[in-house]
């Protein structure tokens, strides 16, 4: 059995030592970014993620990119409140690509994905700042040569605490910097935080509301050109042939680039270069894929669910149960591809020089960024450097680098540097979709109505076995079957199974819940299906399945109150419930209101979501997390979906990829759970936890089960 | 050329006068705080004032701007309202990723400098042409609440 997931998977040392430290100037006082890294003199660099100079500077090197999660307020606090210095007192650095300092423990790689930051970092970040602080009191204990356990550290100052004396960590900096970095620290006790749990005010917020915070696509160099681009609109495609004559008459164009599947105006602006692209006249070969529709890859995934897949967890003999149980129940669940459309559309900017390479970007996955830049040029990986920036939103799609991969090629065969940007046509129609998910799910139930038996198999592509191979083991995906192994529910006999088919059509990826988003849809709207035929009450049925899951139903519950369960509700409205629970290591339960027009419009009024992720570092970011993931899931839910005809993508920009609006949005309650366990991930779970309970809902408030999303298209067919 | 007045300064560009002001700010002037999103006006991202009125760069030729006092979000801040704005989002921690809140700001302070006192109706036909896939929707409503009863700081009122 395996109950793994790409959160569990491998684990590599956390980064440790020093290190020359580069990278782009991130000042979390004035709160820019500036153009280069400043030249202060470091001194003390007891680790990769903090230097303190002469002059008192702290300056914190962020290892996991800020892409409006809050990392670059999370990740300072675990420092900082070890190293016992205030967040008014630290500056940010953006961390250059280094897998070796950098490592996510549990990738392997440098990587901000899958919800892990708080989760992996909590401990290796506080130790980084506890053996700051160690070495910085050990220094003022010689200096004063008192025993280091009469002095105390606090807001960048060491006190000897019988005389009063006190250094600043400033000009302790030399003298610490020559100790030997100790191998063991003492942790703070939980109890002695000062920072971690703590409502702290986000360090990147102030830049992001004058306009000055830079993103990828701010990036401005001396002598930079900017390029659009047309990618062969069918996976698989290549240009056939190519007039570029009227593109090149246009005013401010410089360069046509043609590449095999790829054609990119390089032009003075972006005005001039979406006006050039406008009139190249490019004939495609679509190749393999020139006539694949939508309803190729949905018979090709309903065929592969007819034969068994890996099995990714078995308790009993689930098949022998079902077949010989009083009442069998099953369903098909489909869920669609889903674009990201995260708001800064993709671009990348690259310098490529004989000798070197520079790239500007906003990416997850920095180093990959930084390899494929090599692979690309030919040039060594130290030859290339990456400076990050702010993401403008990531949701999954800045851990692909292939926008990094085309930059490159491009800029390849530019004079001086370019800015490749995407328009946002390009962005939705070359995205890397989570996958389409096709489900064949049964229970066998006892008289009263009791699941005995549950065998959920799931068809669909196996991401990790391109993006992670190492995490790919023995057929089983487990970004496909997170969620899915982990069911909570108290029912004697269980088989998950996996049938890999890959649909090479779209390229596929993570999606903000990724596999999960599509397993508790399925999972938590057939356990509600079981409710019904057993004419009972969701909540109650759910819970008499969690004796086990003292957590899961604790949340449940509290849902279920602050959402006022069973009050009545007007004609037209109904109430749905969900629960999730995955490798994330967060519960969450959520009661949906919504409100169906006889139209069959879906009005969300009101969501509660309760949630216990273990330990918070700062509850108002996790706060945050649950509204906008809400309303990400929400929009996924009733009108995500991106369909294919004749090869190519059917959707293009905001009008037919319809995402949720402020006069759209519900009221949004968050209800968490304080306690000391492990810190759970909470960027993902709570888009994967709301399609399910808005199914629910409708099915409450209309009596029909909409077995596939997205909920309205299917709702009015239905 | 083309003369436009942004954020009280004159600024003299060689632009085709169909060009967006959109990339006029952004590509010309190495204004970049006016953000691209969708570039037909769908998503809000590019959203700047002309004459105190939200419009939308990325679809607007620079030739309909010039005459007009246009701000941006760089100088939004050198308004009453706009201050208020700004202090409203970052007390309720509005922001995520950002990057749609130029333009939400833009559209809020609008807004405001319109109907001080908005109501939730008021609100959803003002911003509701500002995406924010980040989901800040709840926080930007009660941001706009919340600056709506925030007194002027400044004499020459809101």
């Amino acid at each position: 059995m395996a109950r793994v997931s790409r959160r569990q998977i491998l684990t590599a040392g956390a980064a440790t030592g020093g290190g020359l430290l580069l990278g782009w100037h991130l000042d979390a006082q004035a709160r820019v970014l500036g153009a280069a890294a400043k030249a202060t003199r470091s001194v003390f660099a007891p680790n990769a993620f903090i230097r303190i100079g002469t002059d008192g500077r702290i300056t914190l090197i962020m290892s996991q990119v800020e892409m409006g999660q809050g990392t670059y307020t999370s990740m300072p606090m675990l420092l900082a409140e070890e190293l016992e210095v205030g967040l008014d007192q630290v500056h940010l650095e953006h961390a250059p690509p280094n897998d070796k300092l950098y490592a996510n423990p549990l990738f392997g790689d440098q990587e901000t994905g899958a919800s892990t930051s708080v989760k992996v970092f909590y401990e290796p970040l506080r130790r980084a700042g506890a053996t700051a602080r160690t070495m910085l009191v050990a220094a003022a204990a010689a200096t004063w040569n008192v025993d280091p356990a009469s002095c105390r550290a606090q807001k960048g100052v060491v006190t000897h605490s019988p005389t009063g004396r006190t250094l600043t960590y400033g000009a302790l900096a030399d003298k610490a910097a020559k100790l030997p970095v100790p191998t063991q620290v003492a942790l703070k006790d939980p109890k002695d935080f000062k920072l971690i749990g703590t409502p702290a005010k986000r360090l990147d917020t102030p830049a992001k509301v004058n306009g000055t915070a830079q993103y990828g696509i701010d990036v401005r160099l001396p002598g930079m050109k900017i390029a659009t681009v047309a990618a062969s609109p069918v996976v698989g495609g290549k240009v056939a042939s190519l007039d570029d004559s009227k593109a090149k008459a246009i005013k401010g164009v410089r360069q046509i680039v043609r590449l095999d599947d790829v054609v990119a105006v390089v032009a003075d602006h972006m005005w001039a270069a979406k006006q050039g692209l406008a009139a190249l006249d490019i004939r495609w070969d679509d190749g393999p894929n020139a006539t694949v529709s939508i309803a190729d890859v949905v018979q090709g995934l309903a065929a592969a669910t007819q034969t068994s897949g890996v099995v990714a967890r078995k308790e009993g003999d689930a098949a022998a149960a079902i077949a010989g149980a009083p009442a069998k129940m099953e369903a098909i669940y489909q869920v669609p591809f889903l674009a990201h459309a995260a708001m800064e559309p993709i671009n990348c900017t690259v310098h490529v020089r004989p000798d070197r390479c520079e790239v500007w970007t906003g990416s997850q996955v920095l180093t990959r960024a930084q390899a494929t830049a090599a692979k690309v040029t030919g040039l060594p990986l130290e030859k290339v450097i990456v400076h990050n920036h702010y993401l403008g939103g990531g949701f999954g799609r800045r851990l692909e680098h292939d926008y990094v991969t085309q930059a490159v090629r491009i800029a390849k065969q530019v004079e001086g540097p370019v800015k490749v940007i995407w328009t946002r046509e390009e962005d939705i129609r070359h995205d890397v979709y989570r996958p389409y998910y096709y489900d064949r799910i049964a229970a066998g139930v006892d008289a009263r109505g009791q699941p005995i038996a549950w065998m959920h198999r799931l068809a669909g592509p196996a991401i990790l076995a391109r993006y992670l191979p190492a995490a790919f083991r023995d057929g089983i995906d487990p970004d496909g079957l997170d969620g899915a192994v982990h069911l909570l529910y108290d029912i004697p006999a269980v088989q998950v199974e996996f049938v890999r088919h890959e649909e090479p059509v779209l390229n596929t990826g993570f999606w903000r819940g990724v596999g999960v988003t599509h397993n508790t849809f399925v999972i938590e709207s057939f356990i509600d299906e079981l409710a019904a035929a057993a004419k009972q009450d969701p909540i109650e049925y759910r819970r008499a399945l969690l004796g086990k899951s003292p957590r899961a139903r604790a949340v449940l519950d509290l849902a279920a109150r602050a959402a006022g369960w069973g009050q009545p509700l007007p004609a037209g409205c109904g109430r749905g419930v969900s629960l999730l629970y995955s490798g994330w290591g967060s519960y969450l339960a959520q009661v949906a209101e919504v409100a169906v027009s006889k139209s069959g419009e879906v009005r969300v009024h009101r969501i509660v979501c309760a949630v216990d992720c273990g330990t918070v570092v700062n509850p108002d970011t996790v706060k945050a997390q649950i509204e906008g993931g809400i309303v990400f899931g929400i929009s996924g839910a009733l009108y995500g979906e991106v369909t294919l005809k004749n090869g190519r993508v059917q959707q293009s920009n905001f009008n037919d990829v319809r995402v949720l609006r402020i006069n759209e949005t519900p009221a949004i309650e968050v209800h968490l759970v304080r306690n000391g366990e492990a810190p759970g991930g909470m960027g993902e779970p709570p888009t994967a936890v709301t399609a399910p309970a808005l199914a629910n809902a409708v099915f409450a408030a209309t009596g029909k089960r909409i077995r596939m999303l997205p909920l309205e298209r299917h709702l009015r067919s239905a | 050329m083309v003369t436009l007045k942004i954020n009280g300064k004159s600024h003299t560009v060689d632009a085709s006068p169909e060009m967006p002001l959109l990339w006029v700010l952004r590509d010309l002037l190495g204004m970049n705080g006016t953000k691209f999103g969708c570039g037909v006006a769908l998503c809000g991202a590019c959203t700047v004032h002309l004459d105190g009125i939200p419009r939308r760069a990325c679809v607007m030729p620079v030739s309909a701007a010039v005459g007009h006092a246009i701000t941006t979000i760089e100088a939004i801040g050198a308004t009453p309202v706009g201050k208020k704005v700004q202090q409203a989002w970052l007390d309720l921690e509005v922001i995520q990723c950002g990057y749609c809140q130029s333009g939400q700001i833009m559209a809020a302070a609008a807004l405001l400098a319109k109907i001080p006192a908005p109501t939730d109706t008021d609100i959803d036909q003002a911003m509701s042409g500002n995406i924010c896939r980040c989901g800040t929707y709840p926080r930007i409503r009660e941001a706009i609440k919340h600056a709506a009863r925030t007194p002027s700081t400044d004499k020459r009122g809101a």
